[in-house]
């Protein structure tokens, strides 16, 4: 019993809503056309074929295009141990779908991630809440809209947050340069990603302009 | 001839007494016997457990015991990253600690943020409490945090404890 094999079987029950296996590397997957029937092909997946076990349920964002999400399922089964891929997508003015955690319970919290990080909604989720940002936070950071640095919103009680301070990063090693200050500024100003130059000395002035501040001499400019 | 090592107070001679101030006493009382209330919250909370362990024991400084009820401590190590979800926790568990209250902020995270400069975690925990040591490192070596603990010891013995009542009765 390979995971082809199973993935004919589920195709043959299901006729027109999956596409046809795709197998890539070993590894086999099948797209559910519609999103609203996937806890009925959940559930003949996990009570005739065996697969019982949900490896991992997450999300796509295709930003710009339509649909927007695509929701992954990674399936096992111990029983023949075969995995199985199903997408299925989701467009942004629905952001719903059903919930499969009454098939697999792992799958309530991959779903609260989901709504927590995406915004995609489970239709009869038993307690869909937030579950890596606080209650009440008013955006869903992992899509592809939402800057890394964050946005300012109201921590209740405690404090403000504010965007946190990137300095022109997220970083990464400019290759060459003379020393390691070069190579691995701590403030990054992409024009002038000097090599040659000793990075904290001749950019104080660049990076004054480019970020309203800068840093101090440090040890470099005492050896002079 | 003293054939014994000799100490700074010889009982013999100066008596049973110690003259001394307030101030010195208690400061010498509070920095040996600092109890920390280990807000160990990622990976530092490990080093944190291996400054505990017995090889860099952290009760040779005093303290003994790892206090993990905010009431009867008195210095609270942050150990980890601070998300913005914690910080809240983390905020309300500092104010139920009693004065004095101290704050070690132990690795980079806790100090700044560390690397994760993103929408979830806290610049720094001192963007909510007053912190009084920061320890860099990622995570720090047990000893690195233990000189932290030592550098506290020295502002703690040095703090004015009778002076308060007197500026509040100004």
């Amino acid at each position: 019993m390979s995971a082809l094999e199973l993935a004919q079987q589920l195709k043959a029950k299901f006729a027109d809503l999956i596409s046809d296996p795709v197998e890539f590397r070993g590894e086999v997957s099948l797209k559910v056309l519609d999103a609203e029937r996937m806890p009925e092909v959940c559930v003949y997946a996990k009570a005739e074929l065996g697969f019982d076990y949900l490896v991992d349920l997450s999300s796509v964002d295709n930003y710009g295009d339509d649909p927007r999400f695509t929701m992954v399922y990674e399936l096992y089964g111990y029983g023949h141990r075969c995995h199985l891929r199903l997408k299925t997508d989701v467009s942004e003015e629905k952001s719903e779908l059903p919930t499969v955690s009454t098939i697999w319970r792992t799958a309530n919290w991959h779903e609260r991630e989901i709504y927590d990080m995406m915004g995609v909604r489970f239709r009869g989720h038993p307690d869909l809440r937030r579950i890596l940002m606080w209650e009440g936070y008013p955006y869903f950071p992992l899509r592809k809209d939402f800057p890394l640095a964050g946005k300012s919103s109201e921590l209740p009680e405690v404090a403000f947050t504010k965007p946190a301070p990137l300095e022109g990063g997220p970083f990464v090693t400019i290759a060459g340069g003379k020393d390691r200050i070069a190579r691995e500024p701590r403030v990054r100003i992409p024009e002038t990603d000097a090599l040659d130059t000793n990075a904290r000395l001749e950019r104080r002035k660049d990076i004054q302009e480019a970020h309203g501040h800068s840093h101090g001499p440090g040890p470099v400019e005492k050896a002079k | 001839m003293q054939t014994s090592t000799e100490l700074g107070y010889n009982s013999k001679i100066e008596g049973d007494v110690i003259v001394t101030r307030i101030d010195a006493a208690l400061g010498w009382f509070r920095k040996n016997s600092l109890w920390p209330m280990p807000m160990g919250l990622a990976c530092c909370a490990i080093e944190l457990m291996a400054a505990g362990a017995s090889r860099f024991d952290i009760a040779r400084f005093g303290s003994e015991v790892m206090r993990f009820s905010p009431r009867q401590s008195d210095v609270m190590i942050v150990a980890g990253t601070v998300t913005y979800k914690m910080a809240m926790a983390v905020k309300r568990i500092y104010d139920q600690m009693p004065e004095p209250k101290w704050v070690i902020a132990m690795g980079a995270c806790a100090s700044t943020g560390g690397m994760y400069r993103s929408y979830a975690v806290l610049q720094g925990v001192d963007r909510i409490i007053p912190v009084d040591v920061y320890v860099a490192g990622c995570p720090p070596r047990p000893e690195a945090l233990l000189d932290a603990l030592i550098k506290l010891q020295g502002k703690v013995a040095n703090e004015p404890v009778l002076r308060l009542p007197k500026e509040a009765a100004k």
